[in-house]
């Protein structure tokens, strides 16, 4: 028995430093955030005063606040979207026969494979020519379409694992699929709506190659574009980078954090049904 | 499986309708908007193309210049070199740490597992602008080294020829280390105790143990594991976009970064496109080949 107490004891030992390894680095910028602005020489030093004005510093710098509200615009809507899509496509490929079914499916989920970098060239120039490059409803479908592969099969791996009762009672008194989807299945489906939910907002949000090439006109910025162009024009002052830095994380930070479970729910199983 | 929601033969055709009208939306978007584009970049790889003037059709000239200089096959070199440190090294240290975990509960796992997600969830373009700190010349890292009296050690980690590549390599180990042990550990409480408990019956060691119980009971997460993260080191454009730029010299260049400074600064589109087609082809290659002793199993 003393073994496995041992054992116990290294183990909790292990899993608590490999989460301090992954949490330190970044308290390192909740603390560099505070430091003296013009902060060059990148050292953290114990003592100095807070310098909260930073924050504000950086908001108009790198006009923070426009930049949030536009990469907001995108992850919302795109995140609404992917769901209001994702939703029916997986409820049609779990409980539905068609012809070429299977097909779809497999087809859909090479969707999961395939990177930004293939798409953004053609993207870029069709949507130029439609008015849709230096515009956010352009990144808004797009990110939709990146967040939808997934999507579709996340809701289809929930609806096939409905008990068939759920859904025969609903037929036997006489509701239509809509009614079913709506009334009966949705309302247990609440874990994998978030689930998706807070991984479509973060992809999204997180997401710099399509903004960066879409929104490549200058009349729109998100978060992290602006950020990246911050760090180009103040590349060595280490106290507003990481005030920056922080302002921009925050958001999807938040979100993951109030979700926790339901993005570890869905990641770990997720990723894991076949 | 939950039944067909319609039976009967006038009605099944109607419910294959009504199943396909439900399907129809996403796969019009994801048609639009994924499908037609990658096609759409496929040609463009077979041409010359500066974006304003008609395409110009050259068959497979772009992909041969590709193989052909020496630039370009280092930018594939080096995705290997990153690969070995977000898939390898990571899965690596990952195995080691549940091998000593073994099945023993966690206690706080919750706030352990919500601390671990957090380099995977937090914005790339943030992580890459809080490593360039840490790593800087006189950053946190350095200063750690030459506290500890490895003053020799110090450099300037991402501006260093032989060090940036790795040292963005070990940016991608951290960014999916904590994925890979929340999965893990995941994946070992799922293995029956009796398994454990009839090895060390058989008089199994720790090592023996490891082979023979966690090893093949979390074979389904390794290989999701390995998926993610080699696609991830695959896709890493924001990272390498805000701490090196491709840089010193060529020593960071990586075919997701080379698609876009290809096209939008070079203005060599035919070319970015083949990056980027070539880039899609080794994701999905190296999916299926690591996906295929699981679907097997």
């Amino acid at each position: 028995m003393k073994t496995t107490r041992t054992h116990t004891a290294v183990g909790q030992l292990v899993v608590t430093c490999a989460a301090a390894l992954a949490v330190v680095p970044l308290l390192g910028v909740v603390i560099m955030s505070l430091a003296a602005p013009g902060t060059t020489d990148s050292t953290v030093r114990a003592g100095g005063s807070l310098h909260f004005g930073n924050f504000a510093d950086v908001w108009e710098l790198a006009d923070l606040g426009k930049a949030l509200g536009t990469s907001f615009t995108i992850s919302l809507s795109a995140t609404v979207l992917t769901v209001l899509l994702a939703v029916p496509a997986g409820y049609a490929l779990a409980l539905f026969r068609f012809p070429l079914r299977n097909l779809l499916f497999v087809v859909l989920l090479t969707g999961l494979m395939l990177p930004n970098e293939s798409l953004v060239i053609p993207l870029y120039f069709d949507f130029r020519e439609i008015g849709l490059a230096d515009n956010l409803l352009g990144v808004i479908l797009v990110e939709t379409a990146l967040g939808l592969a997934f999507g579709s099969f996340w809701m289809r791996s929930f609806f096939r694992d409905v008990p068939a009762e759920l859904v025969d009672a609903g037929k036997v008194d006489g509701a239509n699929s809509f009614v079913i989807l709506t009334r009966l299945l949705l309302p247990t489906a609440v874990p994998q709506l978030l689930a998706l939910v807070v991984l479509s907002f973060v992809w999204s949000w997180n997401d710099l190659l399509v903004p960066l090439v879409m929104l490549s006109g200058g009349r729109e910025v998100t978060a992290p574009m602006s950020l990246a162009a911050f760090q180009g024009q103040y590349t060595t002052d280490y106290a507003y980078l990481a005030a920056a830095a922080l302002l921009t994380a925050l958001p999807v930070v938040a979100v993951y954090i109030a979700l926790q479970r339901s993005f570890a729910h869905g990641i770990t199983s997720g990723a894991i049904k076949g | 499986m939950a039944s067909s929601l319609i039976a009967g033969r006038p009605a099944r055709r109607r419910g294959a309708l009504v199943g396909l009208g439900y399907l129809a939306p996403a796969l019009l978007f994801y048609v639009i908007l994924l499908l037609v584009p990658f096609f759409r970049s496929v040609y463009v790889s077979f041409t010359t193309w500066d974006g304003i003037s008609p395409k110009e059709w050259v068959g497979l000239d772009n992909y041969r210049s590709i193989l052909e200089s020496e630039q370009y096959r280092d930018a594939f070199l080096h995705a290997f070199v990153l690969i070995g440190f977000y898939a390898f090294l990571t899965m690596a240290v990952a195995l080691v740490l549940v091998g000593i975990l073994g099945s023993t509960k966690i206690r706080g796992m919750v706030v352990l597992r919500t601390a671990l997600f957090l380099p995977y969830v937090v914005t790339p373009v943030v992580t890459g602008v809080a490593w360039r700190w840490l790593l800087a010349p006189d950053g946190p890292v350095n200063g750690a080294l030459r506290a500890v009296g490895l003053d020799g050690w110090a450099r300037a980690w991402l501006g260093d020829f032989a060090w940036s590549l790795p040292s963005i390599g070990m940016i991608g180990t951290w960014m999916l280390l904590g994925l890979a042990l929340v999965l893990l550990i995941a994946g070992v409480q799922r293995i029956p105790p009796d398994l454990y408990e009839a090895a060390r019956l058989d008089g199994a060691g720790a090592v023996r143990e490891f082979f023979a119980v966690t090893l093949p009971g979390v074979r389904g997460e390794v290989a999701v594991v390995t998926v993610l993260s080699v696609t991830a080191s695959l896709r890493n454009f924001d990272l390498v976009y805000v701490t090196t730029q491709g840089g010193p010299g060529t020593s960071t260049e990586v075919p997701s970064y080379l698609v876009y400074q290809q096209a939008f600064f070079v203005g060599d589109l035919g070319l970015a496109a083949a990056m980027g087609v070539l880039l899609t082809l080794l994701i999905l290659l190296l999916t299926l080949v690591i996906l295929r002793p699981w679907r097997k199993g």
